[in-house]
Formats: C-alpha cells, structure tokens, sequence
C-alpha cells in the first residue's frame, strides 16, 4: 500500500510534473521566477494550498457532485457534476481567504512569508488543475492528499530550477529582443527537455 | 612563420575598431587566434595570473577527444565491415561509397580498411557539424560584436561523436544548429548558457527524429542490418543477454555497436587523464557520478525485479556501456553548464549518477539513459550552487557569532 502512495508521489513530482509536462500555473510560473527566496515562498505556498484544496474538493466531489453522490440525502438519481467547476473555484478561493486569516492571525511569521502570494495563486490554474485532474482520474480521498501534495511538490521544484537559471541568467548576454519574458519562454522549453526524460515511465 | 605575424600584423588596423572592416572583426579575430594564440592580458585590479584561458582549456579538451574521435572511426568501419561478412544487412550503395572505394578492399580483419570506411562516414558528419557552427557562430559574432569562442569547435567535435555513423546530413545540420542557437548564442554564448550546447543539439534530434536517432539498425551503417547497442539488449535479455553477446572487455575497449565516438570507454579514459591532469575536468564531478551510479546500481540489484530484466545489469557493467564515459567525461564535467561550487560538484554529479541509472532501467521508453541524466542536472546546477553559498554564508556567520 505504502509503494502504490509512494508511486503516486513519484509520478505527481516527476512525471506528470504540473509545470513542465502539463505546463499549468504558467502565469506565476514565469511571473514569480525572478528570485530563488520569491520562488521558494511561492513554491511552499502552493504545496500548502493544494494539499489542502485537492482533498477538500475530493469530498465534495465525492459526497455531493458525482452521479450519485446525493443518495445519502435521499436523492440518487443527482448528478451535480455540472457545477464541479465552480464549486472548485469558489472552494479554492475561500481556502485561501480562510488560510490567509488563519495565518494572519495564529502564525505571523508565516504570513508575512508567504502573506503576498496567497491572493495571487487563488486564480492559479495549477491549482484548479490539480483538482480537474484528481476529478477525472476519481482518486478516492488518500490518494487526493497525496497527489495534490506531490504536485505541490512537482510544482515548486520546477519554479525553484526555472529561478536558478534566471538569476544564473543575469549575467547572460541576452539579445534585446529576448529579454524578459522571450528568454524565459525558452529557458523553459529547454527545461522540459530535462523532463522529458521522465516521459514513459509506468510506476 | 615571421611573415604569418606580419600578415596579421598589417590587416589587424582595418579590422579594429574605427577600420574599413570593422564588422568582421570577429572573423579576423578567430582566424588570428587560430594561428596565435591572443596577446590580450589581464589587467587592472584583477590578482589572479594564470596560463589558462578558455582557448587552451578549449584545445585541451579537444586534443582528450581525439583519442576516442579515432577509435570511432575505426570502430565505424569495423562494425560494418564484419556485419557485411557476417551477413544480413548490405552496404546503402550512396555516395559515400564514391569515396570508400578508393581505399577500401571490405576486409573486417584489416586496420586501413575499417579507418577509411569509418573516416568516409564520419568526416561529412564533422564537415557538416563545423561548417554549420561556424556560419552561426559568425552571424552571432558579426550581428552582436562579440568575438567567436572557441567553445564552439569543442561543441562540434562532441555533437559530431554523438551521431550515429549513417545519420542524414541535413539532420545533422539541424540538429547542431538548435544546439549552437537555443542552446547557446541566444544566452550571449559561450559561458553563458545554461545548457550543454552540444547535448541540446542532440537531444533535439532524439525528439525529433526518433527513428534515426535511437533503435536497433542505426548503429551499423548498413541497410537492414539490426545491432542493438548494449543497452538494448540488456532492456530486452538482461544482463546474461549482454553477457552472452559481449564480454566485458570487448565492451571496455569499445568494439560494440553505438555512435561514433562514445563506444570505447578505454580511449575516452586516455582523454579523461589528460583533462584531470590538466585540471580541466573537477575530479569532483566524475567522482560523485560514479558514487551516484554505484549506489543506484546496487540498490536496483539488491531488488532485483522479474518483470523488468534490467535491475540487475551490474554497476562494473553501467560504466562502460552505452553514452557513459563519453557523457561523464566530455559532458558532465563541462564547468559551465555544471555546478561552480566545490560541495555542489559532488551534489550535481551524484545527481547524474543516480538519475542515469534510474532512466536506464526504469525508463522502459529511452534505452539511453546519459544524455537526459545530464541535461536534467543541468537545470539544477544553478539551484545547488544557490543553496551550496547560502550555507556557506550562513555557516560563516555562526562562526562570527561564536568568537
């Protein structure tokens, strides 16, 4: 049991890394890359986040939105998956309002460390990636903890490599035309090269 | 050899700067340096005086290859010549045959045969992978007033030993030219790319055109004729499959099928002294790639799996086949695109150790397993040389604190 969660880790990290292999959370991806420190908080904040929101969007999806899913209500014929896509939006945005008054609150330090990039990821595709996919693969309730955390995981080690090649990358010489973003957009590209060779692995 | 410097002598004016030719002063540049080395100095506030410069390292490096550059053209011509004999695969008859006839009298057991055979394959390979680069290097030098490295004749000769023997050309051209453009130029050039130039090209072509890049009948420059490298075989039988077609020491000393230059981990060695020697190459970096591989090999053995046959190929085995010593030698110690911290050497190249292995035998897509081992380690290097300083930084305060 433990190898089958193990896997699953693995393959959320590496294989099926959320950045580079689905190229989710691109936005912040290349926006936030600048610093190794700016990139280390955000990549923490969004392991946090979607350890968090993956399972809680598992319950739902489990005990209210499937085909089905009402029949402890005494509605077994409902089938609300329709609304799924709001129903993990407005999850994840209040997870994140709640998680940003909680840590305001009870963990400054913490706050203050990540308290910038909380509001920025509520609208993170990553995140609701992750969700979509936990949908579609029907991942019961273990299983969403751990791969929301593995592609939290995936997901700041690929921000943490991409900030190191740029602030490697200050003392290129880059041509004006590139610069900026057009770089990065390849830094990237070649960096999925990296990645690729995860690609076809079965665990 | 006098009137060599008075030639250059009396061009240099129109070439510097304020000269008719200043634009091409680039081309001038790497000309003059090829028959002179620069008379440029250091100077200022700078305390460090040393003999190396990046085109004695760069010749260096070039020189460590030649021994395994000549092995491989034999080895090319070996491979075909007694795949011939043996039988079931024919010469492609193209025009590479207008040039092995001169010499060639097909015959497997004699030294000249197999040199020409193999020297009428790869050199168009090299021709095409210089000119390529140079026309490149020269447009970037021109366009954007820097001088032409001699990084890229090095990225040359490796890209060119990464080739299969019978590899179209025009892939070739393609494929260097992604590797000297993306890969490098457009980060400013040499020392400023964050990725092996010469890998980038190749793993470019591995994506692209699979079929010619990687599989079992591109080894041999014959048609029809199936060699899988050991790496194939040890995929399909394990290691007594690979044992039972090579012996050790065939493998060691490089008579196997594979690309032109990577097969003969005995040659590559000779380059590899010569790099150490020279303190070209971080011993530090080959060590932890060996560690790297020691350890993942044995864990794999000592798991030893009946489905997948590759667990238990041997760590004695890993080191000497497929792209290893080539990758370990001319491409993991790279100092640029490697970590640039002492501590970090080891974590980077303990990084490629474990990751090379790992692609090799739980990868079932990509037999190979060095190219991609590297490439990834290459996007961590910056990170690891972050963390490597930070601690430092942080380790040095401590001691602050306690005085």
């Amino acid at each position: 049991m433990f190898e089958y969660y193990l896997n699953l880790f693995i393959s959320a990290v590496f294989i099926e890394n959320i950045a580079l292999a689905y190229f989710l959370g691109m936005c912040t991806f290349l926006a936030i890359s600048k610093k190794i420190k700016a990139a280390a908080g955000l990549g923490v904040t969004v392991i946090v986040v979607l350890t968090i929101t993956v399972p809680i969007n598992n319950f739902i999806y489990i005990y209210f939105l499937k085909e089905g899913a009402l029949e402890w209500a005494g509605l077994p014929n409902s089938n609300l998956e329709f609304v799924g896509l709001m129903c993990y939006i407005g999850i994840i945005a209040a997870v994140i309002q709640i998680l940003e008054m909680f840590l305001d609150k009870f963990i400054p330090t913490l706050y203050n460390a990540l308290g910038s990039f909380l509001p920025l990821i509520t609208v993170n595709c990553a995140i609701l990636g992750a969700s979509l996919f936990m949908v579609e693969r029907s991942y019961l309730f273990v299983e969403s903890v751990v791969y929301g955390f593995g592609a939290g995981v995936g997901w700041a080690l690929a921000i943490l490599a991409l900030a190191g090649i740029r602030e490697r990358l200050k003392y290129a010489d880059i041509p004006e035309g590139l610069q900026g973003l057009g770089i990065t957009f390849i830094t990237v590209g070649l960096m999925c090269f990296g990645f690729m060779s995860f690609g076809g692995i079965v665990l | 050899m006098d009137r060599l410097r008075k030639v250059f002598d009396d061009l240099k004016p129109s070439f510097s700067s304020g000269g008719t030719f200043e634009r091409w002063s680039a081309i001038f540049d790497v000309v003059e340096n090829f028959f002179y080395s620069s008379s440029r100095r250091t100077f200022g506030l700078l305390h460090i005086r040393d003999a190396s410069h990046v085109q004695r390292v760069m010749v260096t490096v070039m020189v460590a290859t030649l021994p395994a550059l000549f092995y491989g053209m034999y080895n090319i011509g070996f491979q075909a010549l007694s795949g011939a004999v043996e039988g079931g695969g024919k010469f492609t008859e193209d025009w590479h045959f207008i040039f092995i006839n001169l010499v060639c009298n097909y015959d497997p057991n004699s030294f000249v045969d197999c040199f020409w055979f193999g020297a009428c394959y790869f050199l168009p390979i090299y021709a095409v992978t210089f000119v390529v680069a140079i026309i490149w290097e020269m447009i970037f030098a021109t366009v954007r007033g820097h001088e032409i490295s001699e990084g890229a004749f090095v990225t040359t000769i490796l890209f060119a030993l990464c080739c299969p023997p019978d590899v179209p050309l025009w892939q070739v051209a393609i494929g260097i030219s992604f590797g000297i453009v993306i890969g490098k130029e457009i980060f400013g050039g040499t020392g400023k790319n964050f990725l092996n130039p010469a890998l980038t090209g190749r793993v470019f072509l591995y994506f692209a055109y699979p079929s010619y890049w990687s599989g079992d009948s591109v080894w041999v420059a014959l048609d029809g004729f199936s060699s899988p490298t050991i790496l194939g075989i040890g995929a399909q039988e394990g290691l007594n499959g690979i044992q039972s077609s090579y012996s050790w020491m065939e493998a060691f000393v490089g008579s196997i099928p594979g690309s032109s230059g990577e097969t003969s981990t005995l040659f590559i060695l000779l380059g590899l002294f010569l790099l150490l020697w020279t303190r070209v190459a971080s011993w530090r970096v080959v060590l932890g790639v060996l560690l790297g591989t020691l350890i993942t090999s044995s864990v794999f053995n000592l798991i030893d799996s009946d489905t997948n046959l590759m667990f238990n190929v041997t760590f004695l085995w890993h080191i000497i086949i497929g792209g290893y010593a080539f990758g370990l030698v001319f491409m993991a110690v790279e100092p640029v695109t490697g970590s640039h911290t002492n501590p970090g050497r080891w974590i980077y190249g303990v990084l490629i150790g474990i990751m090379v292995v790992l692609i090799r035998v739980v990868n079932p897509v990509f037999a190979e397993g060095m190219m991609l081992a590297i490439l990834f380690a290459n996007l961590f290097s910056p990170l690891i040389d972050h963390y490597v300083k930070e601690s430092h930084i942080k380790r040095r305060l401590k001691q602050q604190v306690n005085l």
